[in-house]
């Protein structure tokens, strides 16, 4: 059953005949919004592939009615809210920065403050620390002389 | 029979791993020398028995034994050899088969071509090598075992995932198993390091050329897939940030960081319990990677025969190894004393700041790709992490490693100046500000993103070129005798910059056309002109056909024709598409042919994709900068032994 499910989602979610010609608005302003849109937003029943990249009906549908919303003169704030209010925030490939959310974000910025501040402490310490290259004795010092003055 | 003698191949196998993850071990912690010596003979017997299962199992899928329910399940007789061949390792099981073989095979030459290492410390390393092939020979047997047979056999297959039918995906496999179980030795290493309590520069010698291997067949693993993707899945893309995709790239992260911090353990006897950390963590996430493929917790495009049981089963492999290193990692690392002292601007720093960079942007891709996961455990949020996200997140840390690549490059060891150093790199830097303008200039604005990739790529093949001219000692004559590791670099480096330029040239200048054509009307496409000529139907071996002829025309004359198809393959009910491209050192021609219209036209996609054979070429010559660093003479076993017994017969004639 389960390879069965996988099977028909790649059958219908393959990227084979993603965005129609038919769907494509007059507008070319109005068309590369939808697209950049549609390629932030999750075909909410393949496996991780946007609207813009989905052979499902639904992505087709959703394709129409974003672009039906920019036509509309909605934002694209607006249009994704519309989206988000029906399907959930699972179809945002870009989550958003709010609650929990938040967390993933600055995980980055964090990491790299920590990281940084950790080396900074590390490398102050072998710094001062006192090599601990054995130096050389007093013959082979008279047998290094020796030899450069060769 | 040659069924079972593979099956009992494969059994006796995990008895040759049981004995060598214990007698060497207990050899090496009691001292009996001839208990470790057993080490390699055992490695290898482990190896034959595990290249015999997988003949085995090769047989079966050459000769379409459908009484094997794998092959069943992922072969036909119509299939051609290639892909009957490419099919063992096409599979949940047989791939498991494949990444078992590789990991005795890394045991067995670490046997083979030890002979250098301190028996003891090679006794061990095999020892930790088969405890994680008893883990996954055992995973393999009670989970996914290939050789399970039918009662009633049917009288052919089901066919292997047409997707899957295609050379650079045949290959792409192997190579990244190569890479991630690769990782096993330099984890083998850190381990036995760990419990020797003893890390040095020639520990630092013996690991390296494992990492660079693991490293580099990682490199064309992941290149080829992108690639296959490329050309493949219809539209141009080559980089998802799916989970997959994910799962091998954050591995490649850290053995980049491993392959650096380990140059300052050998040169200089700093970072060690850092580099044993990365080598830990490194093949860590190679696990990770293989949970996120095989349990199916995060949903991906790569449609793999995902199972819970065994899901539950490599988590608790992931969780011993990791776990274990990291616990004997916490109560040994006090052990492994650093003894070299560098200041804040030297090449150690700059080291450990690639280090950084390199082991937080692979933590962050690990974030958002497990953060659906944690968000619906934690948050009862069900939501989704994709390329917007990690386009943002990723980008930044990679940005400022191409910044501060060419100065660490060529920053002195143990102690520099800043402004001395930088001194050489002016005229890089207004050559990469000027390839930036020119790129400004060229796409009238278009896009910021391909003027400053653009700009970083040759900031780091400039860089590059300086650095082999400072390391030549500014005489070009001097460029020939330089050692290979110098080579190595270079071509790394400048590899790396390479990709740079494609990646933000195909982002930032992709030229898309999509439109409804019947058969003899043209379009523009940039600069050129497109003309669809002909649609006819075809046969292949085991699929039906749908090619287009197109014909592109610059000012009227005609450059090339075109053929993109449409395959639809009846057995596995699924089609591909096979788009036809013009590849060209500046630019790709890419046409897709897709669906008939309602008003007798034909869909068709077509893309401008600039400099999209970059991407590709530059990671190629990442790979071949990790196999100029592997031929390194320092770092040939026998060469070392060589120079140090040519010297003592020398002393004598002072």
């Amino acid at each position: 059953m389960r390879a069965l499910l996988a099977l028909l989602a790649v059958l219908v979610c393959s990227p084979l005949w993603a965005v129609q010609p038919d769907e494509i608005l007059s507008d070319p302003v109005l068309e590369a919004r939808a697209r950049a849109l549609s390629a932030q937003v999750r075909c909410p029943v393949c496996q991780g592939e946007s609207l813009d990249d989905s052979n499902a009906t639904i992505a087709r549908d959703l394709r129409l009615v974003l672009r039906e919303r920019l036509v509309a003169g909605d934002s694209d704030s607006q249009v994704i809210d519309y989206l988000v209010a029906r399907y959930g925030e699972f179809i945002l490939f870009r989550p958003r920065a709010s609650g929990a959310n938040l967390l993933l974000w600055i995980a980055g910025p964090l990491m790299l403050g920590g990281a940084l501040t950790g080396a900074g402490l590390y490398i102050r310490r072998r710094q001062r620390a006192p090599d601990r290259a054995q130096p050389l004795t007093d013959a082979e010092e008279a047998r290094l002389r020796d030899l450069l003055n060769k | 029979m040659i069924t079972e003698l593979g099956h009992f191949a494969l059994i006796l196998a995990l008895g040759f791993a049981g004995l060598q993850a214990t007698i060497p071990f207990v050899g090496a912690q009691t001292g009996r020398r001839n208990w470790m010596a057993l080490g390699p003979t055992l490695a290898t017997l482990q190896f034959l028995a595990l290249t015999a299962a997988f003949a085995a199992l090769t047989h079966a899928f050459v000769t379409s034994d459908f009484s094997l329910k794998v092959v069943v399940d992922n072969s036909h007789t119509l299939k051609p050899m290639l892909y009957k061949v490419a099919g063992v390792w096409g599979n949940h099981e047989g791939s498991m088969l494949l990444w078992a073989l590789i990991l005795s095979g890394f045991g067995a030459s670490a046997g083979w071509f030890g002979g250098g290492l301190p028996p003891r410390l090679r006794a061990r390393v095999l020892g930790v090598q088969a405890l994680i092939g008893v883990a996954f020979l055992a995973f393999i047997l009670f989970t996914s075992n290939p050789f399970v047979r039918l009662n009633l056999p049917p009288f052919d297959g089901h066919d292997l995932n047409p997707l899957l039918q295609d050379p650079g995906l045949a290959f792409h496999p192997p190579f990244l198993y190569l890479g991630y179980v690769g990782l096993s030795m330099s984890f083998s290493f850190a381990i036995a390091a760990l419990i020797e309590g003893r890390v040095d520069a020639a520990w630092a010698r013996w690991v390296r050329p494992w990492t660079l291997a693991a490293w580099i067949f990682l490199t064309i693993g992941i290149a080829l897939g992108s690639w296959w993707a490329y050309y493949e899945l219809g539209w141009g893309g080559f980089w998802f940030w799916d989970p997959v995709e994910n799962a091998s790239f954050m591995p490649w992260l850290f053995a980049a960081a491993l392959l650096h911090s380990s140059i300052v353990v050998e040169k200089r006897e700093a970072l060690k319990a850092w580099t044993v950390l990365l080598a830990i963590l490194a093949f860590g996430f190679s696990l990770i990677g293989t949970f996120i493929v095989r349990s199916g917790v995060i949903t991906s495009v790569h449609a793999f025969a995902n199972d819970p049981e065994r899901g539950v089963f490599i988590l608790a492999i992931l969780t011993f190894f990791i776990g274990g290193g990291l616990t004997l990692f916490a109560a040994r690392a006090e052990a492994l004393q650093a003894r070299g002292v560098f200041s804040l601007v030297s090449r150690e720093s700059a080291l450990v700041l690639n280090n950084i960079l390199l082991a937080v942007a692979a933590l962050v891709v690990f974030i958002g790709t497990i953060w659906p996961l944690l968000a619906e455990l934690g948050f009862g949020r069900k939501l989704s992490v994709g390329a917007p996200f990690f386009n943002a997140a990723f980008t930044p840390f990679i940005v400022a490693l191409a910044v501060i690549l060419p100065v660490g490059a060529i920053l002195p060891w143990k102690r520099g100046r800043l402004a001395a150093t930088v001194r050489p790199l002016a005229g890089a830097l207004a050559l990469a500000v000027a390839m930036g303008g020119l790129a400004f200039a060229v796409g009238s604005g278009r896009s910021a993103l391909a003027p400053i990739g653009i700009l970083l790529g040759s900031w780091l093949i400039a860089g590059t070129a300086v650095d082999l001219w400072l390391r030549a000692g500014r005489r070009l004559v001097r460029l020939g005798r330089l050692p290979r590791a110098d080579w190595g670099k270079a071509f790394a480096h400048g590899g790396l910059g390479v990709v740079f330029v494609g990646v933000a040239a195909i982002q930032g200048w992709n030229i898309e056309d999509i439109r409804t054509l019947r058969v003899g009307e043209s379009f523009p496409l940039g600069e050129y002109e497109v003309k669809l000529t002909a649609v006819t139907e075809g046969q292949g071996p085991n699929y039906l056909t749908t090619t287009g002829e197109m014909h592109l025309l610059r000012g009227g004359v005609e450059i090339a024709a075109l053929y993109p198809e449409k395959r639809f393959y009846p057995v596995a009910a699924m089609p591909t598409t096979e788009a036809a491209i013009l590849n060209g050192p500046l630019r790709d021609i890419y046409l897709v042919l897709g669906d008939r219209q309602a008003d007798g036209g034909w869909a068709v996609r077509s893309y401008i994709k600039p400099f999209a054979n970059w991407i590709w070429c530059g990671a190629l010559l990442m790979a071949i900068g990790g196999g100029f660093s592997l031929s390194d003479r320092r770092l040939r076993v026998a060469g070392g032994a060589r120079v140090a017994r040519t010297t003592t017969a020398l002393d004598p004639a002072e």
